[in-house]
């Protein structure tokens, strides 16, 4: 089978400092895989690279086989990648209802129409409605995105980020800056909506990673320097020098 | 007419509710259109109510751009005036070539001008949003209005195009000779364009446009590439300011380089704003606001222009919602029924403010004159000041001074009312 993502010698240079370096990564279909390291590893400008939201200096990406490094964000999109961002990206001004809305909008088919009502669609609205009701917003539904609270914002970013059905789905940080309670509510909700898709999670907490992933890639420097079960990563020497070495103790 | 942002089936008797309350409010509309000139029948009220109907048109354009999809343009009178031309060039050429043409469908021509330019220019425009997007405009504006005196085979030079509107052929057996005819006319194309401008915004285009609006980064990773939504948004704004420009060129039987101008441009941008860019409704208010102004202002004081700036920067610092935002912002108040203890204090804090007001219109008409070398007397609310009596400045002093002291403390208490008025009503369930 073909690996969901597959990244081959990606390099990204910013002038002369290279951010990322020999990037090597594969992450199975329907796995759970995060990518954990130290600050200013690299984390985010690996999801970047991924998601095509910066383009890499050499090397290339896979989804599916299909190589996107170079392709535009929107049409990684459509090919099935969808992400969150580690600061809030919600759209302010509009509803909860309105920013599923427009998530549904591509993946239904309906494109730049503009001679149709969009009110009047009913897989759009069903759709709408059923993550609505996933990510447990439904009560919120027509308050502005900007004056939900901070954890009601991280959920609606889940909600928009799989509502277009991306089989391969990434997550920032999703539960940075959020309470204990507010953690355990949201990684349930990532494991029950990510079921049947590939996700890949960047995640500081170190409970929730261990708890969600099979598979953890460790990112020092722009270099994975170890790859495996959560077991293997606890028990590799490497690891626990570079970065758990420093938070575990 | 709901807001823009706002449209969620609700329980279906709450809805049936609704519409009945949007159709109503539309049809009312129309009710007024028709009714307006029948009441009002002098022929400078029909002149107006027609400029006004223009400037409606031309403002919901606009707002297309400023506020749906988030684009600030300084040159939308290029689409405009482009449309002007187009249709005095249609108009002229089918009086000679005797097309069967008659004079209702011209606008439609004039909206293909504006909208053949926009696809023109649009793709390289739109490229990026935000500063770039409004400079490039300004560009644009100033590119086409220069060229307007350049191209005199086109444009017709300082002279413009003229053109003969009863010599199309008659529709209806109306002539459009009489004001009345045009007006209805204009009232007409009001109508169908506003129903086609709500209209699209509630399309997926334009619901994504919003989106693109608040946030294109987050649009990409839904699907969509910004560039193609601004794009199409941009050529719809052409569109509909090319109808406006059109009906314009109907009402005036020319066309000239002022319609393109940057004047133009930077009136329909202060229509707009002033009318409030969240809401539908807002541009419209803003066009009839500013209209009225431009109308009645010049026959009043020879510097309209410097109030017209006084109430744009008055808008921007005090109420950057607009006129529809202040009438809006009233709405969870009077849903909770609470908007009546807020009322007291407006009373109040009005007395200082029309005070000031008249005490800066004072110091304004006093230095005008001065600097004019004028000397006829002032005429406030039917009270004359003579310009070069000290009784006036001290006066003016007086007012202006004890006016902004007394209206800070007094718009001060406003605020405290509405604090608690508003609470109440978000207690009560009723969000802003």
């Amino acid at each position: 089978m073909t690996a969901a993502i597959e990244v081959r010698a990606v390099e990204k240079r910013f002038g002369n400092v290279g951010i990322i370096r020999d990037l090597n990564l594969s992450i199975a279909q329907g796995e759970r895989h995060a990518i954990i390291g130290p600050n200013g590893a690299g984390k985010s400008t690996t999801f970047n690279l991924i998601s095509g939201h910066i383009k890499p200096t050499s090397g290339e990406v896979r989804l599916n086989g299909d190589v996107i490094s170079g392709l535009q964000p929107f049409e990684i999109n459509r090919r099935g990648l969808s992400r969150s961002f580690q600061v809030t990206n919600v759209f302010a001004r509009m509803t909860v209802w309105e920013n599923v809305r427009c998530a549904v909008l591509w993946a239904t088919g309906h494109r730049y129409a503009f001679w149709k009502n969009v009110d009047s669609l009913p897989e759009v609205r069903e759709r709408t409605a059923r993550i609505l009701e996933d990510i447990h917003l439904t009560h919120r539904r027509d308050v502005p995105a900007g004056l939900l609270t901070y954890a009601e914002q991280r959920e609606l970013e889940i909600g928009i980020t799989i509502a277009g059905g991306a089989t391969v789905v990434m997550l920032d940080e999703p539960t940075a800056g959020m309470s204990h309670a507010e953690t355990e509510r949201a990684v349930s909700l990532i494991r029950r909506l990510t079921e049947g898709r590939t996700l890949v999670i960047v995640e500081h907490d170190m409970s929730v990673v261990f708890g969600l992933a099979d598979r953890i890639s460790v990112l020092v420097y722009g270099h994975i320097i170890a790859s495996g079960t959560p077991e293997e990563i606890r028990r590799d020497p490497k690891v626990r020098e570079a970065y758990l070495g420093e938070e575990a103790h | 007419m709901t807001t823009a942002t706002t449209s969620v089936s609700g329980p279906a008797a709450n809805a049936a509710g609704e519409n009945l309350r949007f159709y109503g409010v539309w049809l009312a509309g129309m009710v007024v259109l028709i009714v307006l000139p029948l009441v009002f029948s002098s022929g400078g009220s029909l002149t107006s109510f027609s400029l006004i109907g223009i400037a409606i048109v031309f403002a919901l354009s606009y707002n297309i751009l400023l506020g749906q999809t988030g684009l600030l343009s300084f040159g939308h009178a290029v689409h405009y005036g482009l449309g002007g031309f187009t249709a005095c060039h249609v108009m002229n050429a089918i009086v000679s070539h005797g097309w069967p043409i008659p004079l209702p469908f011209i606008p439609l021509f004039g909206g293909l001008g504006g909208l053949g330019f926009a696809i023109l220019v649009g793709w390289l425009m739109t490229k990026r949003a935000g500063t770039v997007f409004a400079m490039i405009s300004l560009g644009i504006g100033e590119l086409v209005a220069s060229s307007s005196l350049i191209l005199r085979s086109v444009f017709g030079g300082e002279a413009g195009i003229t053109t003969d509107r009863t010599a199309l052929p008659r529709m209806f057996g109306w002539t459009f000779g009489p004001q009345i005819q045009v007006y209805y006319l204009i009232a007409f194309w009001l109508v169908v364009s506003a129903i086609a401008m709500y209209a699209l915004t509630r399309t997926p285009l334009g619901r994504i446009s919003n989106a693109v609006r608040d946030n294109p980064e987050r649009v990409q990773f839904i699907g969509y590439d910004p560039h193609v939504v601004r794009y199409l948004a941009y050529c719809f704004a052409g569109f509909f300011a090319g109808i406006a420009g059109g009906l314009a060129a109907i009402s005036f039987e020319i066309a000239n380089s002022a319609y393109l101008g940057a004047i133009q441009s930077g009136l329909v941008l202060f229509a707009t704003f002033i009318g409030g860019t969240a809401y539908f409704f807002g541009p419209i208010l803003g066009a009839i606001l500013v209209t009225y102004l431009q109308l009645g202002l010049t026959s009043v004081t020879s510097v309209w222009q410097l109030y017209f700036g006084i109430i744009f920067i008055g808008i921007v610092m005090f109420s950057p919602g607009g006129i529809a935002g202040l009438v809006m912002m009233h709405r969870p108040l009077l849903r909770a029924g609470t908007l009546w203890t807020v009322i007291p204090s407006y009373l109040v804090a009005i007395v200082p403010t029309v005070a000031l007001g008249c005490g800066v219109i004072l110091v304004i008409e006093t230095i005008a004159r001065h600097s004019g070398g004028e000397a006829n007397a002032i005429n406030l609310f039917g009270i004359a000041f003579n310009p070069k009596s000290p009784a006036t400045w001290i006066a003016a002093a007086v007012l202006v001074a004890g006016g902004s002291v007394i209206a800070r403390l007094t718009w001060r208490r406003v605020g405290e009312a509405w604090d608690r008025a508003a609470t109440v009503a978000r207690d009560r369930g009723y969000l802003a």
